[in-house]
């Protein structure tokens, strides 16, 4: 429920104030240089200490189609989507139509180039004479769009009271070093402000407070936090082809590891290759992996389906890779700019044949930097490829987390042998369960030892890695490939359980879609009390199957048509598959509080 | 009739070593499971003779390959040096991949024209783009063995086959292939010429880049008609070898002179061995990229069987000199792989 919801149920006169909650968006035109005018304001609010997240909803487009910058500011600390009340018009394509989605009580700030602009009688409405207000700023003629951006800024800081002190703070931060651009864009900020200040009077409630809630907090993108961690995780190779929304991932690694990863003489301690497809990436991974590198990609579902062929490959021959896949919406090229939960089911078994991978699922840059340097782990302890699912929403947006903890745990490398350890053996069977857990011995090439070399292929093989074509061969190495797995349930990270005593429904969920469902529990704390299963990695553990023991009804809410998790926990929990329910949806938003709420509300209903 | 090998009495005194004290069964690999004749297993032969002639040390050598009848053979030779056995038309992104992760190995790629003219393609001209350091073979004989029979992208236009009919479509030349995808050792052989794929095999081994190596290797299968120019009878009858081939390990440097006809040169390799090339054909010079096409062309246009060196530049840096590469990536210790802790919290400094 917004602000305004709960002002008008309560009686409230509309004015009294509103303080560090509400929802503001940005309509521009793609390519205008909006993006810095939005992360000014977003880190303004952050500066003032009150919790604050952005997201991006731009299109599949370099110049000229319609973006939206939502900014989310509450007090309480949420941060999921909310229709917003703000709305900063500067698209003439599509002002007609934001200006109807606002709530009744809203704002629009609008510029004044726009023409026919709907007029409601129920919102407070702002003008910006954008051209008055950057005539004569000294920048050179191209950039003019991008510090006529700035126009906004200085308005809405005037009207949310934001000091202007915090946005030349914030607009430092953004640009870096560069005093210069610093100047002209604080320029046209304090102009409009000035203005705003002269000309317009404050008629809406909305303004902001500082508070202490951000104090010691970060702000970073998922891609940029998965990276960080991969640079800590000790990723040497990362091999990569370009794809919307993994693409910032490798730009963030190829920023990172240079500054990070120099050995002593100044020589990198990694390669980034940009290779000629999908399919090349995961070859070089794989390659990289059984050479003894650390190997990372990211991609996202269209990558994902062209790995699909080494992914299988290097489940059957057992080489480590890591692979990050920033989901977006498919099927298909589907809505490249769009978030979704949509490629679990297809991850989770990619390949021909019997196949199952470990899938890590994080919900913050928290945990992008820990699965970052976790996953490379996981991978050469499991001799597998390990999948990092991510989704655009996490990956491409700015989001507050605590400063990254340092990996808590050596650098797992796995069972690797050395020529000592084979001298004093004598020899090893590449593919043998000598521990029981399923996970073999390996050498690496290079190995000097005459008994180290043994032949990688994905056909067929004995223990001794010979190929075969032996149906005892086959059963033993495929049901021994299958224990690594279940050595696996308890090895990935564990689920997040928050048990309520009184709750009787429980929610399984992962990634991005917990900031919804956290604000819905509350919304819904006494009308219907929740508990909370947060997966984050496939398999799943004990834990999980003790959590839908423990409840009625466990619904699995996710981004996707088809309710994937869902069947995925089904058929893991036979014996609770009918207690499990599906709450899915994607229509290439991420989901609302409200929306969830909603649904929850209807499917208890029919279910009593 | 043959002759059964007399029992040796003393088999030390018979079994010669090279110079790291290694016989030549010690380079084999398991037994072939390819057609009795197949081109393929006297290329995997030939790779068993120069490893125990070059002194090779099997944990310095890693073997590829893809799919395919060619792409079985690295079981077949080197038993001891790690061997990878890729996807159909996959070895050059998991060679480029191993190599970077240790570019101290010395890597011999086996191929075959449908695992690199036809799927495989793309992979192989980026391979060479970036210049990863391998011999890559590729067992060329124009026709899918094990599917039994069909036609490869390097299958000569208009040729007939049982199986396949008639092929409707230009051949792929794999070597103006390499040249134009910037190569700087192509070499064409023939699987029949032991003593060329030698020593080509081993002047391959000294090149710092991609060498790819061409050889026609006929199947006794599907395409060994005497009027196939894949087959054993043609390649024996037309092979015109533009050189005679000598490959000089560790010799002083001797540089390229312009040549005549009939002259002989040697071209310094990497390592600084060398190959000779005594010139048989007219006025042939190795070192100039359109003059290799021009003559691979008209070869082509007149159904001519040359092989030998075709194209070589040592110029371009190999992908491992690009990068910068120092300390085998896969041999850096956690504590040169994971920053400090320090730097992680200074790192997040600028994001607060």
């Amino acid at each position: 429920m917004s602000v305004l919801e709960r002002q008008q149920e309560a009686g409230h006169a509309i004015r009294s104030p509103v303080i560090n909650d509400f929802s503001l968006v940005v309509a521009t035109a793609n390519g205008t240089g909006s993006q810095t005018a939005n992360l000014t304001l977003l880190r303004s609010f952050f500066k003032l200490g009150i919790p604050v997240h952005g997201k991006n909803i731009f299109p599949s487009n370099i110049q000229g189609l319609p973006t939206w910058y939502h900014i989310r500011v509450s007090h309480e600390g949420y941060i999921a989507r909310r229709p917003s009340e703000i709305l900063v018009a500067f698209n003439p394509a599509t002002a007609h139509d934001d200006v109807q989605e606002l709530p009744s009580g809203g704002v629009c700030i609008y510029s004044a180039d726009l023409k026919n602009l709907p007029q409601r009688n129920d919102l407070i409405y702002y003008r910006v004479p954008v051209g008055e207000l950057i005539a004569g700023i000294d920048v050179p003629v191209k950039r003019k769009p991008y510090i006529a951006n700035m126009a906004y800024v200085g308005v809405v800081a005037w009207m949310l009271e934001v000091p202007l002190e915090v946005v030349e703070e914030a607009l430092g931060a953004q640009f870096g070093y560069r005093q210069k651009l610093v100047e002209s864009n604080q320029q046209v900020v304090d102009r409009a402000y000035a203005w705003a200040a002269e000309n317009l009077s404050k008629q809406d409630p909305f303004r902001v407070e500082p508070m202490n809630k951000t104090e010691g907090l970060i702000v970073m993108t998922g891609n940029e936090a998965g990276a960080l961690g991969a640079v800590f995780g000790g990723a040497s190779v990362a091999a990569w082809y370009p794809i919307t929304p993994s693409t910032s991932f490798m730009d963030a690694l190829r920023e990172y590891l240079p500054k990070l990863r120099k050995d002593d003489q100044g020589k990198p301690t990694y390669t980034i290759i940009q290779a000629e497809d999908e399919l090349a990436a995961a070859g070089m991974l794989l390659g990289a992996g059984w050479a003894g590198a650390r190997a990372v990609t990211s991609t996202s579902g269209p990558g994902i389906s062209l790995m699909a062929e080494f992914v299988s490959y290097g489940y059957f021959t057992e080489v480590p890779a890591v692979i990050w896949d920033i989901q977006r919406v498919g099927p298909s090229t589907g809505l490249p700019t769009r978030t979704s939960q949509g490629d679990i089911a297809f991850a989770y078994t990619l390949g021909h044949g019997d196949t199952k991978h470990p899938i890590l699922l994080p919900s913050s840059i928290e945990e992008c930097f820990e699965f970052g340097w976790k996953s490379l782990d996981l991978a050469e302890q499991l001799q597998t490829p390990v999948f990092v699912l991510s989704d655009l929403d996490l990956g491409m947006n700015n989001w507050m987390g605590r400063p990254f903890e340092y990996p808590d745990q050596p650098m797992q490398r796995g069972k690797v042998l050395s020529a000592e350890q084979l001298q004093a053996m004598g020899g090893f069977a590449r593919y043998k369960d000598v521990d029981g857990d399923g996970i073999p011995y390996r050498t690496l090439p290079g190995t000097d030892h005459p008994l180290a070399a043994y032949f990688n292929r994905g056909s067929g093989h004995n223990e001794q890695a010979q190929y075969s074509e032996r149906a005892e061969d086959w059963l033993n190495n495929m049901a021994r490939i299958a224990r690594k797995f279940e050595t696996a349930r308890d090895l990935v990270p564990a689920p997040a359980t928050e048990l309520n005593p009184s709750a009787r429904v429980g929610i399984i969920a992962f990634g991005t879609t917990r900031y919804a469902i956290e604000e819905a529990r509350d919304r819904l704390a006494h009308r219907l009390p929740t508990s909370l299963l947060r997966l984050r990695a496939l398999p799943i553990n004990q834990a999980v199957r003790d959590f839908v023991a423990a409840h009625e009804r466990v619904y699995v809410i996710e981004l996707n048509r088809g309710g994937q998790m869902h069947g995925i926990l089904q058929n893991e929990l036979p014996e609770f598959a009918g207690r499990l329910r599906s709450i899915a949806y994607l229509d290439g938003m991420p989901l609302t509080a409200r929306w969830v709420e909603d649904r929850l509300l209807k499917e208890e209903e029919s279910s009593l | 009739m043959e002759n059964p090998t007399p029992p040796s009495t003393d088999r030390a005194q018979v079994i010669k070593t090279n110079a790291i004290g290694l016989s030549k069964k010690d380079y084999d690999g398991a037994p072939s499971t390819l057609c009795k004749g197949c081109g393929h297993n006297s290329i995997a032969s030939q790779i068993v003779q120069v490893g125990f002639e070059l002194n090779l040390r099997a944990h310095e050598i890693i073997k590829l390959s893809g799919i395919g009848c060619s792409s079985k053979s690295p079981a077949y030779f080197l038993g001891m040096s790690h061997g990878f056995n890729a996807l159909h038309g996959r070895m050059p992104s998991v060679s480029t991949g191993a190599l970077i992760a240790n570019h101290t190995l010395r890597a011999i790629g086996v191929s075959g024209d449908g695992d690199t003219g036809s799927i495989g393609m793309g992979q192989f001209k980026h391979l060479m783009r970036r210049n990863v350091r391998m011999v890559y073979i590729v067992e060329n004989n124009g026709v899918y063995g094990l599917t039994k029979g069909q036609f490869s992208a390097t299958a000569e236009e208009g040729l007939q086959l049982k199986y396949a009919g008639v092929n409707e479509f230009p051949q792929v030349d794999l070597c103006m292939e390499a040249i134009i995808a910037g190569c700087g050792f192509v070499a064409r052989s023939f699987a029949g010429d032991a003593k060329q794929v030698r020593e080509l095999l081993k002047a391959a081994l000294s090149h710092r880049g991609t060498a790819v190596l061409d050889i026609i290797s006929p199947c006794v299968a599907f395409n060994n008609e005497d009027d196939s120019p894949k087959s054993y009878g043609y390649g024996t009858k037309h092979e015109k070898p533009l050189h005679e081939l000598g490959f000089i390990p560790y010799a002083e440097e001797i540089s390229i002179e312009p040549m005549e006809p009939g002259e002989f040169r040697t071209v310094r390799l990497h390592d600084g061995s060398h190959i000779s090339l005594r010139n048989l054909d007219s006025g042939y010079d190795p070192t100039h990229k359109l003059a290799a096409l021009e003559r691979l062309q008209r070869a082509q246009d007149t159904r001519e069987f040359i092989t030998g060196l075709i194209y070589y530049n040592p110029d371009r840096p190999s992908l491992a000199e690009v990068e910068e590469l120092d300390t085998p990536l896969a041999q850096l210790s956690a504590e040169q792989l994971r920053p400090s802790k320090a730097a992680l919290d200074q790192f997040l400094q600028s994001y607060r």
